[in-house]
């Protein structure tokens, strides 16, 4: 390291930093991990227990606070579709059991 | 040392703006020797240069390394005869802005991958060789134009070519400053090397340091053939 | 390999003297591209975060829901239905489940009330979300007032508040018993919201949920199974106009970074010449220039990254709260587990890093290919 001051050497200093950083990153992730999983537990209790479906994410509307319970059918406010909620309504898409609802879906069968 | 055996350049061959920079060219370059090509602007002594530092390919013709032919070999291997037979001082000293002069210097041995202390103290010693060692670090548009142009000479000189190839090396230069490269000239030439170069500059052209001029007019060899 | 490396090191040395010469500028380069994988970079981080706790933390929810639909629209589930299901074969367990919104006109925002059936509160006592409870300002102890949609007003005294890390799940409930949620709502008796089942064979599920669709005709059943999958969806990264709008940023950050990787200056076109013309071969100009792409780019992708990694988890993605919380008055604040999909942040430095480079490099392979001798013609 007799010419530190070579631009190649200096890059390797910051590259070797920034990607100990990045590494460290993923060590860190498994050292929170560690540390929340049992707040994450007490989640999964209080779900379990009280037979939650849904994330509090948004509650500004039914099919947002509840996107796995939202309507099939009624057409305009409450469909899953409907993007009026700005932003998380765009941000949540259409739950995918209504997008494809399989033999579930009598939609499909044809009316005698 | 080089021998070209009649050289043709054309440029735009085969369009209607064709021109014929060179024609019919037979020349000798002896070795140790300082070589001046002379004539008018456009007379094509520039262009002769080219072809004889393998930086351009002859139309027809050939030219000769070393009693090796090289005029059809592949541009890496052109490149590599390049770096290793000639070093180059260009009229406009060509040297890359925003680098120091230490660093101009190192530049045309970089590609070889020598141990960075190796090269470093070879181009301090060249640049000390040439009164620039207290400048090294400086960039190369601080510099006067004799101290630009004394850094192209040991960025030429860093590879230890065999040919030195200057392009109307006094054109920028004062009388001065002509006079202390020709002294430069004349230690290249003891210390072994080859110097061609391009001139109409009297100075240089009826110098004694100059062995031998040869005069070009309209890419015909006027005189000093052989 | 050795001399490999020693020449490598020259060419890192040429093109970040190269840089250094329009300092601001490049840095400046550096900076934007770092803040445009820092706001990928975020997202990814938080999504995948997000997904992995719906999918850890909803693991036990009901294994099907079942809904009963009136002309179209979610109904009551009227008394005889949960009866009715428990003879069919394979369900393990029935449950009625007993909740529904309140829309608290001094705050103006949405609860979600419900029946806490396995330790319900006492009478007129309720436990309410850390959310609700930080944003109404009440603790264990206090009093609540709500003015129910038939005009009367009740008073519950706040029994307890949910654990605060477990806000995600929980930030606007507020659990009752259900002789209190049937009074306040003036809910029928033998009524109820929807209907949660347990299958006793996991693989027969869907079977168990066919049998209740023709057993039941105007009912809906849903599945963990969906709704976990709904949740794997949520905040798809090609969805969401936010996201549109970030990407109307990255393609013009494409044309800017476009512009100036591939205009090649003047100057650099002169320097080509002279670095061919003292010796350089074209693949150590084009190699010089692949360093320079390879290091501006790696260096934005690694410096926004990590900042997103700060950001996501150490800071709750504060940055996002603005735009995740949208309408909704009351929003949850919680931590997450951190989730790196390792994929997606190779997806990410794959499309940081290489069409940077190619947009260097395209320009410089029409520069390098010129003849030496153009600057001795000037």
């Amino acid at each position: 390291m007799r010419y530190a001051g070579r631009p190649s050497a200096l890059a390797a200093w910051v590259f070797a930093v920034l990607i100990a950083l990045f590494l460290a990153s993923f060590a860190d992730a498994g050292r929170l991990g560690q540390k929340r999983s049992g707040e994450q537990a007490a989640r999964a209790e209080l779900a379990a227990r009280l037979r939650l479906t849904d994330l509090a994410l948004f509650t500004e509307a039914r099919y947002t606070r509840h996107p796995s319970l939202a309507d099939l059918h009624s057409a305009a406010q409450d469909h899953p579709l409907s993007l009026e909620h700005f932003p998380s309504g765009s941000l949540l898409p259409p739950p995918a059991h209504l997008r494809n609802h399989a033999s579930l879906d009598r939609e499909t069968t044809v009316p005698d | 040392m080089i021998e070209l055996d009649d050289i043709h350049k054309a440029f735009n061959q085969g369009q209607p703006n064709e021109y014929w920079a060179l024609s019919g060219i037979n020349l000798k370059v002896a070795a140790r020797q300082v070589t001046a090509f002379s004539g008018p602007s456009g007379s094509g002594k520039t262009t002769l240069l080219t072809v004889l530092a393998c930086l351009a390919r002859p139309t027809r013709g050939r030219v000769r390394l070393c009693d090796e032919d090289v005029s059809g070999l592949p541009e890496r291997f052109l490149t590599e005869i390049r770096r290793r037979t000639f070093g180059f001082v260009f009229q406009q000293f060509n040297l890359v802005r925003g680098l120091s002069a230490l660093d101009n210097v190192m530049l045309p041995a970089y590609p070889l991958g020598l141990p960075y202390g190796q090269l470093r103290e070879k181009a301090e010693s060249q640049l000390a060789g040439l009164d620039l060692g207290h400048r090294r670090d400086a960039r190369v548009e601080w510099l006067s134009g004799g101290e630009q142009q004394r850094v192209a000479i040991a960025r030429a000189l860093i590879n230890d070519p065999e040919v030195v190839i200057a392009d109307e090396p006094t054109a920028n230069l004062d009388t001065a400053l002509s006079r202390q490269f020709l002294d430069i000239l004349s230690r290249l030439i003891d210390e072994g090397r080859t110097v061609v170069l391009t001139s109409h500059d009297p100075l240089v052209v009826e110098s004694s340091v100059v062995d031998r001029v040869v005069r070009l007019r309209d890419g015909h060899l006027v005189d000093g053939a052989g | 390999m050795r001399h490999w490396i020693a020449r490598q090191r020259y060419l890192i040395d040429f093109t970040l003297a190269s840089l250094a010469r329009r300092k601001t500028k490049n840095i400046g380069l550096v900076l934007v591209f770092s803040l445009l994988v820092f706001a990928l970079a975020s997202v990814t981080l938080l999504t995948s975060a997000l997904r992995q706790e719906a999918a850890r933390v909803l693991a036990q929810s009901p294994e099907v829901l079942l809904q009963r639909m009136v002309a179209g629209r979610h109904d009551l589930i009227p008394p005889g239905y949960i009866e009715r299901i428990g003879r069919i074969r394979g369900v393990q367990q029935v449950e009625g489940r007993l909740w529904g919104y309140y829309y608290d006109p001094v705050v103006k925002a949405n609860y979600t009330f419900q029946v806490a059936a396995t330790v319900p509160p006492p009478a007129g006592r309720i436990v309410v979300g850390p959310g609700l409870a930080r944003f109404r300002g009440v603790q264990a102890g206090n009093v609540l007032s709500f003015r129910s949609y038939s005009g009367k007003l009740f008073t519950f005294t706040v029994d307890a508040v949910l654990p605060a890390e477990s806000e995600l799940v929980s930030a606007d409930l507020v659990l009752l018993n259900e002789a209190d949620f049937r009074a306040f709502f003036d809910y029928p008796a033998g009524h109820f919201t929807d209907i949660a089942l347990s299958v006793a064979n996991p693989q027969e599920v869907r079977t168990v949920a066919t049998k209740l669709a023709a057993a039941l005709p105007d009912s809906r059943p849903i599945l963990r199974d969906e709704v976990l999958r709904t949740y794997q969806s949520i905040f798809d990264w090609r969805e969401g106009i936010a996201l549109a709008l970030l990407s109307a940023a990255i393609l013009a950050f494409a044309i800017l970074a476009w512009d100036k990787a591939s205009g090649l200056s003047a100057e650099e076109r002169r320097e080509i010449g002279i670095l061919k013309a003292i010796g350089w071969e074209t693949g150590d100009v084009i190699r010089m220039k692949l360093w320079e792409g390879t290091l501006v780019s790696l260096g934005a992708f690694l410096l926004g990254y990590l900042a997103a990694y700060v950001h996501v988890f150490h800071f709750s993605a504060t940055l996002f709260a603005p735009v995740l919380k949208g309408w909704a008055v009351l929003y949850p604040s919680f931590t997450l587990l951190p989730a790196i999909d390792g994929l997606q942040i190779a997806t990410l430095l794959f499309f940081t890093v290489f069409p940077y480079a190619v947009a260097v490099l395209v320009p410089i392979w029409r520069a390098a290919i010129t003849d030496p001798d153009a600057v001795m013609r000037g």
